[in-house]
C-alpha cells in the first residue's frame, strides 16, 4: 500500500516536471491567440530557446545567462512570426510552420558550426544549470505521514523554473482579466475593428502579445535543456509545443483551465513512462503509445463538440486589414 | 459669434482609392448644436468622408477644422481627443465584453481596470440619466438587441467626450419604433449642445429630424440646404442628378390561383436552431406577397426553405403541383426546373461568385441546362451570348459578359442576378432584399421589373427589411417577428406604425390585425 502511495506521488512529481514547458508554452500561446494570432510555432520557439539557452549556459557558464539568451532567441522568432503575419498579413499557420522548420534546421546546423557535434551541445556542469531547491522544513515535516512524503517528493526539490511556472499562471490570469493591457488584448482577438476605432493600434497590441509569448516560450525552452536535462539534444522538445497548443484549446484559452489541461497531459505522459513494459493481469501490456496520443485524441474529441465546446477568439487567424 | 459656432469645417477635402475618386474637393460646414444630415447614394462618398473625419483614412489633400482648430488625424485617437465620436453602420463592439468593458476600451484611465470600471459606472449612470440612454451595464453586448447595442455605441462616444457625433446609417437595423426612440435621443443630445452628423439614404429621416442637409453625388458635395426649405423630391433629384419616381405606380392586381401554399412551416437554420414556426401563407398568381420584419426574425431562414436550400422540420409547401415536406425535399435545382426562381438575400455570398465572370454568374444555378451543354462541355459562346442578351434586357452596365463579377457596382450585380432569374420566365419568384445596397436609379428600375412580373401573372414572394419597399410593392403583407407571423395586412391598408408594432410583436390584440386577412 505504501509502495503504491509512493509510486503515485512520484508519478505526480514526474508530471510536475513534464508540465513546466507545457505551462510556459501554453501561456505564450494564450497571449498570442487571445490577441488573434494563431501560434503554431510554439514548438519551434521552445526548441530554439532550448538550444540557445544550453549553448549560452555552456559558453558563459551561467544558467541565468542561458535563460536570458533563450528568451531572446525565442522572442526573435516571435517577432519574425509577427513581421510575416501582422505587418505583412501573411497566413499565420504558414508562418508558424515556417518557424518550426526554421528552428529544427537551424539548431542542427548551429550545433555543428559551434560545437562540431551533430545535434547536441556540451553537457552542462552543475553550476551551469538550474538545480533543485530543497524547501525549508523538509526534515521537520518529513515525520508526518503522507503529508511528509508529499512535501518532500512533490512540493520540495524542484528547480526555480518549476516554481516560476506555477506562479506565472495566476499572473497571466491577472494580466489578462485585470489590466488595461489584458482588456485590449482580449478585445483585439475578438474584434480588432473595435480596437482600431477606439484609437488603439491593432498591430502594436498584437506585436506586444507575441513578444510576451516569445519571452514565456523562451523560459520553457531554457527549462528543457538547462533544468530538466543538462544538454541540448536534437528535437528534444518532442512535440511539447504542440501538446501545449492542444492544452490551450482543451483549456479553452483560460489560464487556469489551460493549467489543468497541461497537468492532465503531463500526467498522461508520466504515466506512459511509468507503465512502459509493465504487464497487467488480464489486460497484458499497456500500449503506451496510446497514452502518448491521448492529449491529441482528447483535444479532437473536444473540438468535435463531445466535451463542451471550444470557441476560439473570434478574430483568431485573421490578419487585420483596415477597411470599412 | 464670428466663426465660433462652426463645429466641423471641411475645405477641399480630396481622397482617391486607386482609380476611384471617392471624395472630390468636398466642402462642408456643420454648425455646433445642430443635426446635420448627409445624404447620397451608395458609393457617393459619404462614409469615406466621415471616415476621414474619424481618422480611419487620411485625406490626400484639403483642410479640416474642428472647433476652429486645424485638424489632421492619422488614427481615430486624435479624432476622439478632438471630441469626435462615431457610430458605425456595423457596430464596433466586442461582443463577449460587457457594456461597461466596451465603453472603457481605449479610454481606461489607468493600467488596472477595476478602478476604471468603477469610475465608468458612475459616469455612465449619469450620462444615461441625462440623455435617456438607459442600458444594463453588466450584460454581455451579444445579449443585447440591436437597438440597445446602438445605445452602447452612442454612450461610448459620449463617455469619450464626444461633442460631435457621427452616425452612419443608424436606422438600417432598427424597427420604426426604435428609430423614433433614437431620434428622441438625438433631440436630447442636441439640447445639450452635442452636434450630430447623420449619414443616411432615407429621405424621410432627413426631413423629420435634421436642421441642415448636404447632398453628395459621385464623390462631390452637390448641395447644401436648410431642411425646412427643401423637400424629398428635390433631395432625391440632387442625389441622382435627375428626376426619379419614388413611388412606382402600379395597376390593381389581377389575382389568380395560388401557386405556392405553405402550411405550418417549421424550419431550422444552418446551425440547427429553430428560426421559423407555425408559418402558413399563400402566394397567388398576379400578386406580390411582402414579408416584412426586422433583420434576423426568421425571414431569411424562410426564404432559404422556400428556395430548397434548407429542409423543413414540420409542415408542407405545395408549389407548382409538387409537395415539399420534411420527408420529401426538392433541391434548388429541381425547384428552378419547376419554374421557381430565387434571388438570394445576400448577393455577394449566395447570388454570385465575385471572381467569376459576368457570364458565369449569369449561368449559376442553370449550369445543367441541356441547351447550354454538349456532353461534358459547356457551350461557352452560347453562355456568353445569353449573358449579353440578359444584360441588355436589364440594362446592366458595362454590358460586358467577360468582366469579373466583382467589378460591377452593387446595383449592376443585383440587376445581373435578377436578370438571370427573371429572364427564365419562372412562375414563382422568391426574392430577398432586391434593392439592398443598390443606388436609387437601379432601385426604381428593379421595382418596375418586379411589378412587370406581377402583371404577367407570376406569384411573387418578396422579403425585405425596407418597410418602404414592402409597402410600395406588396399587394399583401405578412409581418414576422421571432419566427412567427405577427400580422397580415392588405398592401393598400398598410401604415408604417401598425407594421412597426407587428414587427416588434407589440400589437395589443393581434386578432385585430389578422382581421384584415383575406
Amino acid at each position: 500500500m505504501s509502495d503504491f502511495f509512493l509510486t503515485t506521488v512520484l508519478t505526480f512529481d514526474a508530471s510536475v516536471r513534464i508540465c513546466v514547458p507545457l505551462i510556459f508554452a501554453s501561456m505564450a500561446g494564450l497571449f498570442a491567440e487571445r490577441a488573434g494570432v494563431v501560434d503554431i510555432g510554439l514548438e519551434g520557439k521552445l526548441l530554439m530557446s532550448a538550444f540557445i539557452a544550453a549553448s549560452a549556459a555552456s559558453v558563459f557558464g551561467s544558467p541565468w545567462l542561458g535563460l536570458i539568451a533563450g528568451m531572446f532567441a525565442s522572442s526573435v522568432l516571435a517577432m519574425i512570426h509577427g513581421f510575416a503575419s501582422i505587418t505583412y498579413k501573411g497566413n499565420q499557420i504558414v508562418s508558424g510552420v515556417a518557424i518550426n522548420i526554421l528552428a529544427s534546421g537551424l539548431t542542427m546546423i548551429l550545433t555543428l558550426a559551434w560545437f562540431k557535434r551533430g545535434g547536441i551541445t556540451p553537457t552542462l556542469q552543475n553550476d551551469e544549470r538550474f538545480l533543485s531547491i530543497t524547501l525549508p522544513g523538509v526534515d521537520i515535516i518529513d515525520h508526518i505521514p503522507i503529508i511528509g512524503v508529499i512535501y518532500r517528493e512533490l512540493i520540495s526539490g524542484h528547480n526555480i523554473l518549476v516554481y516560476l511556472a506555477f506562479v506565472i499562471v495566476p499572473i497571466v490570469w491577472w494580466v489578462v482579466y485585470r489590466t488595461r493591457f489584458g482588456l485590449r488584448l482580449r478585445a483585439v482577438g475578438e474584434n480588432p475593428k473595435a480596437v482600431d476605432t477606439a484609437g488603439l493600434s491593432v498591430e502594436g497590441l498584437r506585436y506586444r502579445a507575441l513578444l510576451v509569448g516569445g519571452i514565456l516560450c523562451g523560459i520553457g525552452g531554457a527549462y528543457i535543456s538547462t533544468a530538466y536535462t543538462a544538454q541540448f539534444t536534437k528535437e528534444m522538445t518532442a512535440g511539447a509545443g504542440f501538446i501545449a497548443l492542444a492544452a490551450l484549446i482543451f483549456g479553452k484559452w483560460h489560464p487556469y483551465k489551460v493549467l489543468a489541461a497541461c497537468f492532465l497531459f503531463a500526467f498522461l505522459q508520466a504515466l506512459s513512462i511509468r507503465l512502459q513494459g509493465v504487464v497487467f493481469p488480464v489486460i497484458g501490456e499497456i500500449p503506451v503509445q496510446l497514452i502518448d496520443a491521448a492529449p491529441y485524441i482528447l483535444t479532437i474529441i473536444l473540438l468535435a463538440g463531445f466535451i463542451g465546446k471550444a470557441v476560439p477568439p473570434k478574430a483568431s487567424a485573421q490578419p487585420y486589414i483596415k477597411e470599412l | 459669434m464670428t466663426k465660433s459656432n462652426i463645429a466641423i469645417e471641411l475645405i477641399n477635402v480630396d481622397k482617391h482609392f486607386g482609380a476611384v475618386h471617392a471624395n472630390d474637393k468636398v466642402n462642408l460646414s456643420v454648425e455646433t448644436g445642430t443635426i446635420h444630415g448627409i445624404v447620397g447614394e451608395n458609393g457617393a462618398g459619404k462614409s469615406t468622408l466621415m471616415s476621414i473625419l474619424y481618422g480611419f483614412y487620411q485625406a490626400d489633400s484639403g483642410q479640416i477644422k474642428v472647433f476652429d482648430k486645424d485638424f489632421r488625424a492619422t488614427s481615430s485617437k486624435q479624432s476622439i481627443e478632438a471630441g469626435i465620436g462615431m457610430v458605425h453602420q456595423h457596430f464596433m463592439l466586442v461582443e463577449n465584453f460587457t457594456v461597461l468593458e466596451n465603453v472603457i476600451l481605449g479610454s481606461e484611465g489607468g493600467a488596472l481596470i477595476t478602478e476604471s470600471l468603477a469610475n465608468a459606472r458612475i459616469e455612465l449612470t449619469r450620462l444615461a440619466k441625462e440623455y435617456g440612454l438607459e442600458v444594463e451595464l453588466d450584460i454581455a453586448v451579444e445579449e443585447l438587441s440591436v437597438g440597445m447595442q446602438q445605445r452602447v455605441e452612442i454612450l461610448k462616444g459620449l463617455y469619450k467626450g464626444a461633442k460631435v457625433l457621427i452616425l452612419d446609417e443608424p436606422t438600417g437595423v432598427l424597427t420604426p419604433q426604435e428609430s423614433d426612440e433614437l431620434f428622441r435621443i438625438f433631440e436630447a443630445l442636441k439640447n445639450e449642445g452635442v452636434t450630430i452628423i447623420l449619414i443616411t439614404h432615407k429621405l424621410r429621416e432627413i426631413m423629420n429630424i435634421t436642421d441642415h442637409v448636404s447632398v453628395m453625388r459621385a464623390g462631390k458635395m452637390v448641395a447644401h440646404r436648410e431642411t425646412s426649405k427643401t423637400n424629398p423630391e428635390e433631395l432625391a433629384e440632387l442625389m441622382i442628378g435627375r428626376k426619379v419616381l419614388l413611388n412606382i405606380k402600379k395597376s390593381k392586381a389581377k389575382i389568380g390561383k395560388p401557386l405556392l401554399v405553405a402550411k405550418n412551416l417549421e424550419i431550422n437554420n444552418e446551425q440547427g436552431l429553430k428560426r421559423v414556426s407555425e408559418v402558413s401563407f399563400e402566394a397567388r398568381s398576379g400578386e406580390i406577397l411582402g414579408i416584412a420584419g426586422v433583420t434576423g426574425n426568421g425571414q431569411g431562414t424562410l426564404l432559404k426553405a422556400l428556395a430548397g436550400i434548407l429542409p423543413l422540420t414540420k409542415g408542407t409547401i405545395e408549389i407548382m403541383g409538387e409537395t415539399i415536406s420534411p420527408k420529401s425535399r426538392l433541391n434548388p435545382e429541381q425547384l428552378r426546373n419547376l419554374g421557381v426562381a430565387h434571388v438570394p438575400e445576400d448577393r455577394q455570398k449566395m447570388g454570385m461568385i465575385a471572381e467569376f465572370s459576368a457570364s458565369e454568374t449569369a449561368l449559376m444555378g442553370y449550369q445543367n441546362d441541356k441547351d447550354l451543354n454538349q456532353g461534358i462541355w459547356l457551350k461557352k459562346s452560347l453562355v456568353k451570348a445569353n449573358c449579353a442578351s440578359i444584360m441588355e434586357a436589364f440594362d446592366v452596365r458595362p454590358p460586358n459578359p467577360n468582366l469579373m463579377s466583382s467589378n460591377f457596382s452593387g446595383g449592376n450585380q443585383q440587376k445581373l442576378i435578377l436578370a438571370r432569374e427573371f429572364e427564365r420566365d419562372p412562375e414563382v419568384l422568391i426574392i430577398g432584399q432586391p434593392t439592398r445596397g443598390v443606388d436609387i436609379g437601379a432601385i426604381e428600375f428593379i421595382r418596375k421589373r418586379i411589378i412587370q412580373m406581377r402583371d404577367a401573372g407570376k406569384a411573387i414572394v418578396l422579403i425585405s427589411v425596407e418597410l418602404e419597399e414592402i409597402m410600395s410593392l406588396s399587394d399583401r403583407i405578412i409581418v414576422m417577428c421571432d419566427g412567427i407571423i405577427t400580422g397580415t395586412v392588405n398592401g393598400a391598408d398598410a401604415d408604417e406604425a401598425t407594421l412597426g408594432m407587428m414587427m416588434a410583436n407589440a400589437l395589443e390584440s393581434p386578432a385585430e390585425a389578422k382581421g384584415a386577412e383575406i
